[in-house]
């Protein structure tokens, strides 16, 4: 009896996640579907699903129009460069934090955190014109250094939650063997760490990648990542749906494969993080 | 033989070495417009031309680029060397000298042949800051099917009474056809761009000659609740989001009986791969009320040169070939007349191949009938015709545009919101020094 309640329970429990999973996936289904329509099939009303004549030109018309390449290329210069050099700042300053604590270390830790409540726009200008005086408009590495600052908070107190899971006394005996502190973080503490290590790349990848406030702000024609490549083609001012969703999803697209593949360490990162 | 040989590399070094010292890039920032996309594709005919100049565009969403381009001209970050801009922009920054100005134009361009309602929205203190790339008014575009079978006739100059009794016949709500399609999403492109053109016609002005925001008047309350019973009566759901692509996607669809708006509508409603109703579409000026203004906007996305560019003689040779008549003509022979971008220059309309195009004459007729120096009927300290080209504008508007959305939406009242836009209007031009 009981099995039987189990298994009811485990099948409600199953529609229930897929039910929320698809509501939640939906408007990328759609855009996916609207970028294989033509345009005014795309505004067709009541729209169709599937029913409809399957068309690439989208696909052609965005890869005429734009160089998809180069902000791609972009796209991943400026999301790996700004967690790879966070992540060179963030291990020494989590590892100091969780392991050599001092009775400011929450305060620290807040302080860094409230940087993120601050809006964007109200440092704008200052940091426009920062940019402008030391040659940074327009370019990738004035990204990397924007987005590594932004993003510092999150890896930080993501870093410093999977430390503070860590046994100090392993950091201890090593150093007893005679570790310096350069070989303690790089082949004790990191070693140990990787798989949540792992998971805060991902995680600030894709926050990386989805960064379209200073990306659209900071950026020309050089620098520009698939944000602006997108942006290019949303219009107030004509019905271009189909190419937009088209560019939406080649934007999308690697990102989307990326945490396809990584949904483990991505969904361990998530709730590890949200526990504590 | 190792003399010829070396003379000749030398010369190969210096010939690289100067082309590589006069090629220049010149940096363009566009909107996704039809048009500004076409223009994008032309780029080759330009380069041909120049081959010392190489073109990057940069093409983004416009209030995207609004503020992008609005962050780069302020701090002089150089990184655009022609922006597209619109007349609400060109006298404010033109004012600033965040423009150069482009009076010396070779007299081959021939800047008089630009249509005056046009020159004069980018005219400051006689300076011409921005060159215009198309000008757009708006206009009634209606379905002939429908009117026919509502047993009107749609006058060439109709009146608001006559667009208020059409649109009510032509409405079948079953059918799911709405007599009218109007904008109502909240902005100051948006719905107020509307509204401020509609409420000239009623007689009504943002501000008097003082600077003192006008929504306590009689002409601004006749305007709102004519719009909210027009649109309650004869309108589709939920038009209070509804902005330019949401009644033309509506339009298209076969589901608007009229729809008031931007002139450069005509050439998608009329196209029969986007449009269902391209054959049964019929034009007609913005409506009046006997006041002497019709409810109809003027604007023109324009190419300027902003003051912080390094490459100025580039840009401006590129701002001259886009906005030239071989252009026109570069257009024309590749994707026909009716693609030609329109309501810049009087020798187009002129043209008797562009004449029988049969929304030209309206788009002329309409941007003519407006007046950016003088668009209300009663004095105004303000130019434009469905803005006011003072840099607080944008602001207020939106609030005001919020206001009066909402007032559509049914979730406050038409008293209300005129209360409500005159409080933050005076707030905010008190804070501004405007009003002592």
């Amino acid at each position: 009896m009981s099995r039987a309640v189990s298994t009811r329970r485990k099948a409600i429990t199953t529609a229930a996640a897929w039910t929320i999973g698809l509501a939640i996936f939906f408007p990328i289904l759609w855009t996916i579907i609207t970028s294989f329509k033509t345009e005014a099939e795309a505004i067709a009303s009541p729209p169709s699903l599937f029913n409809f004549h399957w068309t690439l030109e989208n696909y052609f018309a965005v890869q005429e129009r734009s160089n998809y390449f180069r902000h791609f290329w972009n796209s991943v210069v400026i999301s790996l460069g700004s967690t790879l050099l966070g992540l060179a700042i963030a291990i020494p300053a989590a590892w100091s934090m969780a392991f050599v604590p001092t009775k400011r270390t929450k305060d620290v830790l807040m302080w860094m955190l409230s940087t993120k409540m601050l809006p964007p726009v109200g440092v704008l200008i200052p940091i426009y014109l920062m940019f402008r005086d030391t040659g940074l408009l327009d370019t990738r590495i004035g990204l990397v250094v924007v987005l590594t600052l932004i993003n510092l908070p999150i890896i930080v107190w993501m870093l410093f939650t999977y430390f503070k899971e860590i046994p100090g006394e392993i950091l201890e005996a090593s150093r007893m063997d005679g570790a310096t502190l350069r070989s303690e973080i790089l082949y004790v503490l990191t070693p140990m760490a990787v798989p949540g290590i792992a998971s805060t790349l991902l995680l600030n990848v894709i926050l990386a990648w989805n960064e379209a406030f200073w990306t659209l702000n900071l950026t020309a024609a050089k620098a520009a990542p698939l944000t602006a490549f997108i942006a290019s083609y949303s219009s107030p001012e004509g019905l271009f749906y189909a190419k937009l969703s088209a560019a939406s999803t080649m934007a999308i697209a690697p990102i989307l494969i990326l945490g396809w593949f990584s949904q483990k360490q991505l969904v361990r990162g998530l709730t590890f993080g949200a526990v504590k | 033989m190792k003399l010829t040989y070396r003379a000749l590399m030398g010369a190969c070094a210096v010939a690289a070495l100067s082309t590589g010292a006069t090629a220049e890039t010149i940096t363009i920032a566009t909107v996704n417009n039809g048009q500004m996309i076409q223009m994008q594709g032309l780029t080759d005919d330009f380069t041909a031309k120049n081959p010392d100049i190489d073109v990057e565009w940069v093409t983004l969403e416009e209030n995207i680029l609004r503020q992008r381009v609005t962050t780069d001209v302020a701090t002089k970050g150089g990184q655009y060397d022609v922006m597209t801009i619109g007349t609400y922009e060109v006298p404010i920054w033109g004012k600033q000298g965040w423009l150069v100005p482009l009076s010396d134009l070779p007299e081959s361009y021939d800047a008089d042949d630009i249509l005056p309602a046009i020159r004069g929205g980018l005219t400051v203190d006689g300076e011409l800051y921005a060159a215009p790339f198309y000008g757009e008014s708006s206009m009634v575009m209606y379905r002939r099917d429908l009117m026919e079978a509502a047993g009107l006739e749609m006058p060439e100059a109709p009146t608001w009474e006559f667009i208020g009794e059409a649109a009510r016949a032509m409405t079948d709500r079953d059918a799911e056809i709405y007599g009218i399609c109007l904008r109502g999403k909240a902005g100051w492109g948006e719905n107020m761009a509307f509204l401020t053109a509609m409420g000239n016609s009623f007689g009504a002005r943002w501000f008097d000659m003082d600077w003192k925001p006008q929504f306590d008047t009689e002409a601004w309350a006749n305007t709102l609740n004519f719009y909210i019973n027009l649109m309650t009566d004869a309108g589709p759901p939920g038009a209070s989001s509804n902005g330019f692509n949401e009644n033309l996607a509506l339009f298209q669809t076969g589901k608007c009986g009229m729809w008031i708006d931007a002139t450069v509508a005509a050439s998608f409603v009329t196209n029969p791969a986007e449009s269902t109703v391209a054959d049964q579409v019929g034009f007609a000026l913005a409506p009046d009320n006997g006041l002497g203004k019709r409810g109809n906007w003027l604007w023109a996305w324009s190419l300027a040169i902003p003051a912080g560019t390094q490459k100025e003689e580039a840009a401006k040779k590129f701002v001259e070939w886009a906005t030239s008549k071989d252009y026109l003509e570069l257009v024309a022979a590749k994707d026909g007349w009716a693609n030609v971008p329109p309501g810049t220059r009087t020798s187009l309309y002129e043209n008797p191949e562009y004449a029988e195009i049969p929304f030209a004459k309206m788009t002329l007729d309409s941007i003519n009938s407006a007046d950016p120096n003088n668009p209300a009927v009663d004095p105004v300290p303000y130019v434009g015709v469905q803005f006011a080209a003072i840099p607080e504008f944008q602001g207020i508007a939106t609030a005001v545009g919020q206001q009066f959305s909402a007032a559509l939406a049914g979730t406050t009242s038409v008293e209300d919101a005129l209360a409500n836009a005159q409080n933050l209007a005076t707030r905010e031009m008190t804070r501004a020094g405007y009003i002592k």
